[in-house]
């Protein structure tokens, strides 16, 4: 088991190093010759007007909050999937109803608006 | 003989038995056949994105009723070669006020990302990078690493379109991941293990595509939205954001998304082809391990031509389309199938499987027809409401009824 995740580690480095090492390259072929009017913000030739981190509308926050929900079942879920070929019935049972809280959840989250865009 | 049947495998062998003569320790052997095997499986797909983007802008040019590349070497199969090199040469611009660190890290990880995935999927019966037993939940957790670096393009870059991109398309993505995971528990049910490989171990009789047609569709509409093609690229949408995320990149930097964008919509497909097709399964597969290979390949390359073909033909969302496609639709299907299928699943344990394969696909095209039901009912609802709301455009709205499809 330790020789797999050697073998991810592994893996991850080179992926890492890979595209690293192809911009270096060409980091170094390519010309450098920057000037202040190049390396201004791009805005379709209009100066820019205040900070451009700019505040984001709440909607993205709550459609964040429902996918953690949603997240975290899944993981809870994935051992009950894996297990479910020897699950007596009873224990299906359980992770439906288990389902069925997030469902009722989900339907009050969709009746108070917070799947609505916008 | 051996070398015909199994190539890769037969490499593979040699490689090891020639490195542990050496006079190694076991472990340096080990550390070595490792760091070769990823590097020539990364390359490998580093350069097959050559041939991909080729195949699909001549695909794409097809569909458009034009030619694409057909001037460098034979149809112009060497033409993202010549664009590779003078990508290479090519000044990078990094704007004023970027944060350097995220601005410089995105494109790598953007990559990486992707290239992670190929390390557990099964090329082969015997050629594959290594069988994780947490398989399938590292290929979600990885493909959504890449989330990571859009977001920290658009964060890095200090532009206003980038910064706009970045946050639609961590919420299209996010939101898109509901679906994808949930509907990854049903063959994870069917196989009863989450590694890959076990997975497509367990696709000996029937795949998982016609014992849960519905979880599949799902998992492919997810997987388009993952990987954030047309008709789901409102995250770069040109005519709205200009690029989105990686507006203020260039040179290599920008190449580097493209080569993700590319090598992802592969992967996802080869995912697809793996969890739901079978994989490398086919008429003499476990003899004979590079039919198993080819067999993977015609799969995946039958799977990328649909994703193209939605490319190619479909009109870009709304994004509240979109978020309702997901919200309202996708994830209440999903639940319900898991839900259903986990239910008929524990009645008919004790029938032969035949027939409990039928119990599943019934279950699913029941839930799929009872969606489409659903789906047009609420259509019909919301246009009889925007008739009673506004008398004076009624004509237009029951016009535009056929036109807008579900």
């Amino acid at each position: 088991m330790l020789g797999n995740w050697l073998y991810i580690g592994i893996f991850a480095l080179v992926a890492l190093m890979m595209p690293a090492i192809t911009i270096l390259i060409a980091g170094i072929l390519s010309p450098k010759k920057p000037d202040p009017i190049k390396n201004s913000t791009y805005e379709c030739g209009v100066e820019t007007v205040g900070p451009n981190w700019t505040q984001i509308k709440i909607q993205y926050y709550v459609f964040a909050l429902v996918f953690l929900i949603f997240d975290v079942e899944a993981v809870l879920l994935f051992p009950w999937a894996v297990a479910y070929q020897f699950l007596p019935l009873y224990a299906i049972i359980e992770g439906v109803l288990f389902l069925l809280i997030l469902v009722i959840g989900f339907f009050y989250a969709w009746r108070k608006g917070a799947l609505e865009w916008f | 003989m051996d070398f015909l049947r199994d190539p890769f495998g037969f490499v593979i062998q040699w490689y090891v038995g020639w490195l542990s003569g050496l006079g190694l320790p076991a472990f340096g052997v080990e550390l070595i056949s490792k760091l070769t095997g990823a590097l020539v499986l990364a390359t490998g797909a580093m350069l097959f994105v050559v041939f991909l983007i080729w195949y699909e802008r001549k695909l794409i040019g097809r569909i458009q009723d034009r030619f694409g590349p057909n001037r460098v070497g034979p149809w112009g199969i060497f033409q993202p070669v010549a664009d590779m090199l003078k990508i290479f040469t090519k000044e990078y611009i990094t704007p004023i006020g970027a944060d350097k660190v995220t601005y410089n890290l995105a494109p790598i990880l953007a990559v990486a990302a992707v290239l992670l995935l190929w390390s557990v999927l099964p090329l082969s019966v015997t050629v594959v990078g290594t069988d994780l037993n947490v398989g399938l939940l590292f290929l979600i957790a990885v493909g959504g690493l890449g989330e990571m670096s859009y977001i920290l393009a658009g964060w890095g870059s200090n532009n206003k379109y980038a910064l706009l991109g970045a946050f639609r398309l961590v919420a299209q993505l996010i939101s898109y991941e509901v679906p994808l995971v949930l509907s990854a528990l049903v063959p994870v049910m069917l196989a009863g293990t989450l590694s890959v490989t076990g997975i497509v171990q367990a696709q000996e009789n029937v795949w998982f595509i016609v014992a849960a047609p519905a979880a599949a569709l799902i998992f492919f509409i997810a997987s388009i939205a993952e990987i954030g093609r047309s008709p789901f690229d409102l995250i770069e949408a040109e005519s709205e954001l200009v690029a989105g995320y990686n507006i203020e990149y260039s040179g290599l930097k920008f190449g580097m998304f493209f080569v993700a964008e590319f090598l992802h919509a592969f992967t996802v497909s080869m995912i697809f082809a793996t969890v739901f097709l079978g994989g490398w399964r086919g008429p003499g597969a476990e003899q004979i391990p590079v039919l198993g290979f080819v067999y993977l390949m015609v799969k995946t390359f039958v799977v990328y031509f649909v994703t193209i073909l939605f490319r190619g033909t479909l009109p870009r969302f709304r994004i509240d389309q979109m978020m309702n496609l997901n919200w309202k639709v996708l994830t209440p299907l999903s639940l319900g199938l898991i839900m259903a299928m986990s239910i008929v699943g524990g009645l008919t344990r004790q029938l032969p499987a035949f027939w409990q394969v039928t119990a599943y696909l019934i279950i699913n095209l029941l839930l799929l027809g009872a969606t489409d039901q659903l789906m047009h009912f609420a259509q019909n609802r919301k246009t009889k409401l925007n008739l009673a709301t506004q008398p004076g455009k009624g004509v237009l709205t029951t016009s535009s009824k056929h036109g807008s499809g579900e």
